[in-house]
């Protein structure tokens, strides 16, 4: 028996752990597809037309769809790490001796891969409702890099609000504004169309930038401002959540 | 002595003005079961937290397994097992992939790790729900498989957190059985309860923490000596009876309030049939009759003067 710890299979057995429990509740998976879908069909076919916002709707909302959906994936990630820390697992796996490292880790990629798998589907719907991108191949790999580089800034800041909450519903409920910042941003309707006020936060928030660099992608006119400052926002909270959670992780009173 | 499994000195611990930890020493032989035991909010979990190394004291020092566990984390963590208050299992894998993750998480070959998760399955009675999920166990079942999976990495030293609260009294029992063959197999048991009679069964060193401080330590027998003896409670349908019954009963106690008395006995038949003789005899009609085995209330009230329910009130 090895009493080196071995971050990299530790991460992996971690993340078997996670992957096992999206097979075994589906639920939050359902969760993060099925509501996106719903919002977009409201939108697009009873909302769509009242905006105007020079373009098709379709094509004008899919990138603000997309972050919602990256929003509505977070819950399970805070609930599932919130339960590991409140049931006593998260103890028990530091008594262990196993890396805060492949405990978190595992947990990051988890919701990497799952929101991803979420992403790809919400695409696809979006097709089928005549989204219809001028984006190069170029220009996809530049909008799915900002989309996962997002789902991780945003991972890891709901992992810290999922340990530092003291129960499964608070965790819940931690994600909220998550899902309502793409409200207030320029994904639903342009920033300058907004009241005053609603205005100056959308154009200041970081999914405003993220949406925008994601917009200039899919019409095969990439912003580099934009993308410049959305990667700057991600690699921000990326930082500040990584460390909050390895705080929380580490307490020892 | 280099036989101590635990030895704690002068461990001190305070969230902000409140005192959880007031200079607790303790000293535990390898291979013994050694209980502490207190009322909820005494310290225990605390106790167990710092003795873990999940929890960093204010003051004192550890040395658990022989290691420090301030310098030697690493060597304190592969010594021990811990299983919490509340079934640390995960619900959503089932009885086996719980234990099967315990065995990779300690880095067991292949073969050796199904070895091991066989021989749990199968000593701690789980072989038929292994392929169930944790969530759907009972809490005796649950307990069984926190245990089996804090039992995978093969401790010398195993901590036990009020292992049988909640539990029926079916599987306290089997839970008491599982501790005594741990110590006969050469382990160590650090156990805390709230019940002076699992303590009594269990341990062969009890430690008593009331408020942060430990009020008593000895085997059960020492214990139980300082402490009086149960009691038999009468209730009486009016005064004046009550009066006439602790008039005759010198050594008693009466409740005028609850219509009630009570007198010290050990609940033995024939001291209950001497006492029930005597009040025949003086024709003093009794309406309620029970008999109280000590508990921990009693230790407590001989102890430290107060019960533990003001213990836990404060």
């Amino acid at each position: 028996m090895s009493t080196t710890s071995a971050p990299l299979t530790d991460a992996a057995i971690m993340l078997r752990r996670n992957f096992k429990h999206t097979v075994r509740y589906p639920v939050a998976l359902f969760n993060a597809i099925l509501l996106p879908i719903v919002m977009m069909l409201i939108f697009v076919y009873v909302f769509g037309d009242a905006f105007s916002v020079g373009v098709d709707y379709i094509d004008y909302a899919t990138p603000g769809m997309l972050m919602m959906t990256v929003g509505y994936g977070l819950s399970a990630t805070a609930t599932a790490v919130n339960s590991d820390m409140t049931k006593g697992i998260i103890n028990r796996f530091k008594v262990m001796d196993v890396s805060r490292s492949a405990v978190l880790t595992g947990h990051v990629v988890s919701t990497v891969v799952r929101t991803a798998v979420a992403l790809a589907a919400i695409i696809g719907v979006a097709f089928l409702m005549g989204f219809s991108p001028s984006a190069t191949f170029a220009h996809w790999l530049g909008a799915i890099g900002i989309l996962l580089l997002t789902v991780f800034a945003v991972g890891w800041l709901t992992i810290a609000m999922g340990l530092a909450a003291k129960t499964l519903e608070s965790a819940g409920f931690a994600t909220v504004p998550l899902i309502m910042l793409p409200f207030l941003s320029s994904a639903i309707v342009p920033a300058e169309k907004m009241g005053p006020g609603a205005r100056e936060f959308a154009e200041y928030q970081p999914f405003t930038p993220i949406i925008e660099a994601l917009r200039g992608f899919f019409n095969g006119t990439p912003s580099t401002g934009h993308t410049i400052a959305a990667i700057a926002w991600c690699v921000g909270i990326a930082v500040v959540g990584y460390l909050w959670a390895r705080a929380k992780f580490n307490k020892r009173g | 002595m280099t036989n101590l499994a635990i030895a704690a000195s002068g461990l001190r611990k305070a969230y902000q003005e409140k005192i959880v930890l007031d200079g607790i020493d303790l000293n535990v032989r390898a291979g013994t079961v050694f209980s502490l035991l207190g009322p909820n909010g005494a310290g225990k979990t605390t106790t167990v937290n710092v003795l873990t190394t999940l929890l960093k004291a204010d003051a004192g020092t550890v040395r658990v397994a022989g290691y420090d566990i301030a310098s030697e984390t690493k060597a304190v963590r592969a010594a021990i097992g811990v299983t919490g208050q509340f079934a640390a299992v995960d619900d959503l894998l089932t009885g086996e992939e719980n234990l099967r993750l315990m065995a990779d998480l300690q880095h067991l070959r292949g073969s050796e790790g199904k070895r091991v998760v066989e021989h749990l399955l199968n000593r701690f009675d789980l072989k038929e729900s292994a392929r169930k999920m944790a969530a759907t166990y009972s809490g005796g079942m649950r307990r069984k498989l926190d245990l089996a999976m804090t039992l995978v990495g093969r401790p010398q030293i195993i901590f036990l957190d009020e292992p049988t609260t909640g539990l029926d009294p079916r599987s306290r029992r089997m839970m008491w059985d599982i501790v005594r063959e741990l110590v006969a197999d050469g382990m160590t048991i650090f156990l805390t309860t709230q019940y002076l009679e699992e303590a009594d069964r269990l341990a062969d060193q009890i430690a008593v923490l009331d408020q942060g401080k430990l009020v008593a330590e000895g085997t059960p027998d020492e214990l139980k000596r300082q402490i009086p003896g149960g009691h038999v409670r009468l209730r009486f349908p009016d005064a004046a009876r009550l009066a006439a019954a602790a008039r005759l009963l010198t050594n008693s106690t009466p409740d005028d309030e609850n219509l009630t008395l009570r007198v010290p006995g050990d609940g033995g038949v024939k001291s209950l049939r001497t006492l029930l003789e005597r009040l025949d005899e003086y024709a003093i009609d009794v309406e309620e009759f029970s008999v109280h085995t000590p508990d921990l209330d009693d230790v407590f009230l001989a102890l430290t003067g107060h019960s533990s329910v003001e213990a836990n009130a404060q």
